[in-house]
């Protein structure tokens, strides 16, 4: 097996043939891991005991013809609770921390017959661009050693683009899928708000939080997508629907389909490398029958302020059940209750945590509610209403999903603002709740660069149908980190 | 100088619902330590809130009952605080936008009636529970954590610990009465917080309040409202200055102990609650609601008044609580005098009740039992004298009186046909009595009705004897 | 401009505690991080809703059904320490709950 080489439905159809068994499958991932991640440092904990024994019990159990992930390893971000499987969301906090529930998702993926190999590494709290500042270690690009993966999600998109995992779950509260998917050339799906459930999911900025994909191709986003979506009542902000299909309209083309490429995008700070491989996109769009214009997303340069305030507020709220009394990291020989809270979270924490922490704080505290968190909401209506304009008229928005390729492991990682300024393109997104991929659009000197592409809200099957004409129009996915193909 | 005093009552009513405000653990009372919490009543990392669409219109009852204008939109919102009781670290609750506003309660003070106000109600969950050990270390019950509760803010009506101490015992009442809270102190599912400041009358702004905590009863909020009222005026008629602080009553020595100096107002962070979608209340939703709403305490006095004869004061102390008037009414509907009824409730029940410290639900008197008992003294199957021996029964035994008084031989003897010889004898042996009666001596009739009952050891109904005997000595 | 008093403070709501120097680091990286957020004074957001919450879902509420709670042996796994079922802390000196 050898993941390059290979997709969701081909090792589906594999398995029903008996060409290869769940249990091979695994203990093939674990070889693969075992091969790579020595360089890649993609993974926190690996579960191998309870992996390959699920997937002796599903091939003792026959698989489900009907299940495309049944008997198919998959990888998930440390943020996401596992039952009795570590997780941590990369901070000392919860080093030792073995929940005590599976996450929806997770129950989802276990129904289908999925087998959960381990879970990834990340920015402490999903709160980083690079993870970098996961508290346990640095992960690399697939591509570059010496480069970020992206962040958050930097575990789960270096596994998938280093031939680890056919998949992985990762999230996105601001570009946290879609930028590591970027960075290391492959597929990364963020579902529209309210379709995927939270339950389980360690909570960032709750109101921005989604759980979504990471694949190398657009076809298995779509497999595992279908897979983990759906209302649940243990999260009351997922919205109701009847099934879909979210791949549904893959294969039919772009012939038709009306696309904006806004202004804003191809600005400023956006690498004239970057911004010429997304042209060289829309022209592709266009000799395939898609119609491509310019538009203004005028609120974008404020999505980056709204949103640092909105999240950080949240975050703040959220991690403050991180305190040392039922959970998680207490700190040695504390005498007082003062000393079981301050200590803990100071040396539980790390510095980027409780920059955002501090952030928040202040941003909701008494005298700077309304200049602070009140504003940022507005503004984020603005940006909403920016976003709902343009779809009154187009299907989708193409741009890239990051203003340059991977950057070097350590250069950005003591600025923080430089750090921020990084999510700009997929930021917006999230304030609006809006579904969004990106797709590989090429190289720029090596290093591959994202497409991004946005729907309206649950208009998920129009980005899957883009992505997948792309994908086939190009032949990017066939080049392999490190030359081995 | 003369001073004006302003009080605010912070009442907190748990919600009599099956499972919690955000979670679907059950609510109870008394259960072993954390054994009625789940992970989200843990704030586990991952969990999510759901909000109790029963806990809602309980809110929503109560809001109605207290003519509260109710809200048609609201959202949650996060107080954010620190406390080994607040699992998440912040408690959901409505700030921005409560449940709902502008409710009043009808007191009296001393004969004169006056409405106070009612700020807002809004929901919001409760807290586990800190216990103090002398062992260096706290400890946390979280049972409690998530039981809904409303919180009901008085407007700044209140002038005296009286008319706060009667609030709280309408407030109770009527919240009762809906059936949507216990509402005990002692259990704790109503807890009160309270506020007092005095100013020189006439001026233009309140004084500067001190709040006072641990309050477990009504007399304790009046006592200790009535001692910071005396405190503060003491205090600034020697030139002092009051400070912003939380006291504590200390029952025994009678008097508030400082707990600490309020430094500035505390940061609760309020912001609005993004894991839970607002709520929009329909006029259907509130039809719904008002539909259900039971009779308040001062619709039902006035009928036990008006239809059924009852004194304006024993329809007071008969709908103290919901379960004696509820008891009242079952009597009556049991097909018993209402007059009767209320008489051996507000006498020989009540009595029992105050001497073992019980409540209704505790002892074995049924309705059915006490309306049956009644029924036996009017159609003269026991004499009222009897009756005083069936209630004390009844009360204490689960037994049926009408069988009770038969097996124990109770039952009055009313047979003309059994009284006329017996009568007659008496009357042949007692020639002296008839020549007094004769005479005009009302005591002779007193002296033979007593030999009549001594003959049937008392069983004899009075009445008929007395019909008898009249009638016998108008012959002789 | 953030001051490192400010900056303090914020610290103390949120149960932090940083050493002198890492406060000095903190406040200057604040006060560039509110500069930036400062830019938002620019839009004009009167009359403006917020928006607080992704989707415009209403009235998600739950039957007032009780579920089987959660085991104590299960809850109690990753704490710290506990004695007779109950969580144990220091001893909290501002007795102020209930
Ligand atoms: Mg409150
Ligand atoms: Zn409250």
């Amino acid at each position: 097996m050898d993941y390059f080489k290979t997709n969701i439905k081909q090792l589906h159809a594999d398995l029903l043939a008996g060409k290869t068994s769940s249990e091979q499958l695994t203990k093939d991932t674990f070889a693969a891991i075992a091969a790579k991640d020595g360089d890649v440092k993609a993974f926190l904990a690996l579960d191998e005991d309870q992996a390959l024994a699920t997937a002796k019990q599903l091939d003792a159990d026959k698989l489900s013809a009907d299940s495309q992930l049944a008997g198919i390893p998959i990888a998930i971000k440390d943020n996401i609770v596992t039952k009795d499987l570590t997780t941590t969301a990369a901070s000392k906090m919860l080093a030792n921390f073995v929940p005590i529930y599976d996450a929806t998702v997770i129950e989802k993926l276990r129904s289908a017959g999925s087998v959960i190999v381990g879970k990834t590494n990340m920015d402490e709290f999903a709160m980083g661009s690079s993870t970098e500042n996961s508290a346990m270690k640095t992960t690399t690009n697939a591509w570059d050693h010496t480069k970020v993966p992206g962040g958050s999600s930097g575990g789960s998109a270096a596994a998938v683009a280093a031939g680890e995992v056919v998949a992985a779950l990762g999230s996105d509260t601001g570009g946290s899928i879609r930028q590591p998917a970027a960075f290391n050339g492959i597929f990364g799906f963020k579902p529209s708000y309210g379709r995927v459930s939270r339950w389980g999911l360690i909570a960032f900025g709750s109101s921005l939080d989604a759980i979504g994909t990471l694949t190398r191709s657009v076809r298995d986003g779509a497999a595992v997508m279908n897979t983990i979506i759906g209302a649940d009542e243990k999260d009351t902000t997922t919205v109701p629907r009847a099934p879909e299909d979210l791949g549904a309209k893959i294969g039919k083309g772009v012939k038709g389909m009306r696309i904006a490429l806004p202004a804003e995008y191809l600005g400023e700070g956006v690498d004239p490398k970057v911004v010429a491989q997304i042209k060289k996109a829309a022209e592709q769009f266009k000799a395939m029958g898609a119609t491509v214009e310019t538009v203004s997303l005028p609120h974008t340069k404020y999505a980056v302020p709204a949103y640092y305030i909105i999240a950080s507020s949240e975050a703040s709220s959220n991690l403050q059940r991180f305190d040392g009394i039922r959970y998680g990291f207490r700190a040695q020989d504390v005498k007082t209750l003062d000393d079981v809270y301050v200590r803990s979270r100071s040396e539980g924490f790390g510095d980027e945590v409780k920059r955002r922490i501090m952030l928040g704080t202040f941003s909701l505290s008494a005298g700077f509610y309304d200049a602070y968190f009140k504003k940022a909401a507005q503004v984020r209506t603005l940006i909403t209403r920016d976003f709902e304009n343009v779809f009154k008229d187009y299907d989708l928005i193409m741009g890239p999903t990051t203003p340059t390729t991977a950057f070097k492991i350590g250069d950005k990682v003591t600025d923080p603002l430089t750090m921020y300024m990084n999510d700009i393109l997929t930021i917006p997104v999230n304030l609006a709740g809006l579904p969004a991929a990106s797709v590989n659009a090429g190289f720029v000197d090596g290093m591959p660069v994202g497409l991004q592409l946005i729907a309206k809200p649950f208009a998920e099957a129009s980005i899957f149908q883009a992505a997948a004409a792309f994908e086939d129009a190009n032949d990017y996915m066939e080049q392999i980190p490190g030359g081995q193909n | 100088m003369n001073f004006e005093t302003t009080i605010g009552l912070e009442v907190h009513i748990e919600l009599k619902t099956n499972s919690k405000m955000y979670s679907p653990a059950p609510v109870t009372y008394g259960a072993e330590p954390n054994t009625e919490t789940n992970v989200i009543d843990w704030g586990y990392p991952g969990v999510l809130p759901s909000a109790n669409k029963g806990a809602y219109s309980l809110g929503l009852m109560v809001a109605l009952a207290l003519h509260a204008d109710i809200a048609p939109y609201t959202h949650f919102d996060r107080k954010n605080y620190f406390y080994p009781d607040n699992p998440k670290a912040y408690q959901i609750t409505q700030s921005e936008t409560p449940l709902a506003k502008n409710g009043y309660v009808e007191i009296e003070v001393d004969g004169k009636k006056k409405r106070i106000g009612i700020e807002e109600l809004h929901i919001e969950e409760d807290a586990g529970k800190n216990t103090h050990a002398d062992d260096g270390y706290s400890y946390v019950d979280l049972n409690r954590a998530g039981t809904p509760l409303v919180e009901i803010v008085s407007k700044p009506d209140i002038t005296s610990p009286e008319e706060a101490y009667q609030y709280l015992e309408q407030l109770r009442q009527i919240v009762q009465f809906t059936g949507a809270s216990d509402v005990k102190m002692e259990e704790g599912s109503m807890r009160v917080d309270s506020n007092l400041s005095v100013s020189p009358i006439g001026a233009s702004q309140y004084g500067t309040k001190t709040e006072v905590k641990n309050l477990n009863s009504f007399n304790h909020v009046r006592s200790a409202l009535a001692y910071e009222q005396k405190r503060q005026v003491a205090m600034l008629l020697s030139g002092q200055k009051i400070r912003q602080e939380t006291r504590r009553w200390d029952e025994p020595a009678k008097e508030t102990i400082l707990m600490r100096v309020k430094e500035g107002a505390d940061d609760y962070r309020y912001f609005p609650e993004p894991d839970l979608p607002p709520v929009r209340v329909s006029q259907e939703w509130i039809d719904d609601v008002a539909a259900k709403l039971p009779e308040n305490p001062a619709q039902r006095r006035a009928r036990y008044v008006n239809d059924w004869g009852i004194p304006e004061y024993d329809a007071g102390v008969l709908t103290n609580t919901k379960e004696m008037s509820d008891f009242f009414e079952a009597v009556v509907a049991d097909g018993a005098d209402a007059k009767q009824a209320s008489n051996y409730l507000m006498g020989d029940v009540s009595a029992f009740l105050n001497a073992q410290h019980k409540e209704l639900k505790d002892i074995a008197l049924t309705p059915d039992h006490l309306a049956k008992m009644i029924k036996l003294i009017n159609d003269g199957t026991i004499s009222t004298k009897i009756a005083k021996k069936v209630i004390t029964q009844i009360i204490k035994n689960d037994v049926d009186p009408e069988e009770w008084v038969r097996s124990k031989g109770l039952v009055q003897e009313s047979d003309p046909a059994v009284l006329t010889p017996i009568i007659t004898a008496i009357l042949d042996d007692n020639q002296q009595s008839i020549d007094d009666f004769h005479a005009g001596k009302d005591r002779a009739l007193g002296f033979l009705v007593g030999q009549v009952m001594k003959q049937t050891h008392g069983q004899a109904n009075p009445n008929v004897v007395n019909q008898i005997l009249n009638a016998e000595l108008s012959k002789r | 401009m953030i001051s490192k008093e400010q900056v303090a403070h914020v610290a103390e709501l949120a149960r932090l505690q940083f050493s002198d120097e890492k406060l000095q680091e903190f406040t200057g990286q604040l006060d560039e991080i509110m500069n930036m957020v400062d830019q938002l004074s620019e839009v004009d957001t009167d009359g403006v809703p917020v928006t607080t919450q992704s989707v415009l879902l209403e009235n998600v509420l739950r039957d007032d059904v009780a579920e089987k709670p959660t085991s104590r042996t299960t809850l109690m796994k990753n704490v710290p320490t506990a004695k007779a079922g109950l969580i144990q802390v220091p001893t909290i000196i501002d007795k102020e709950d209930d």
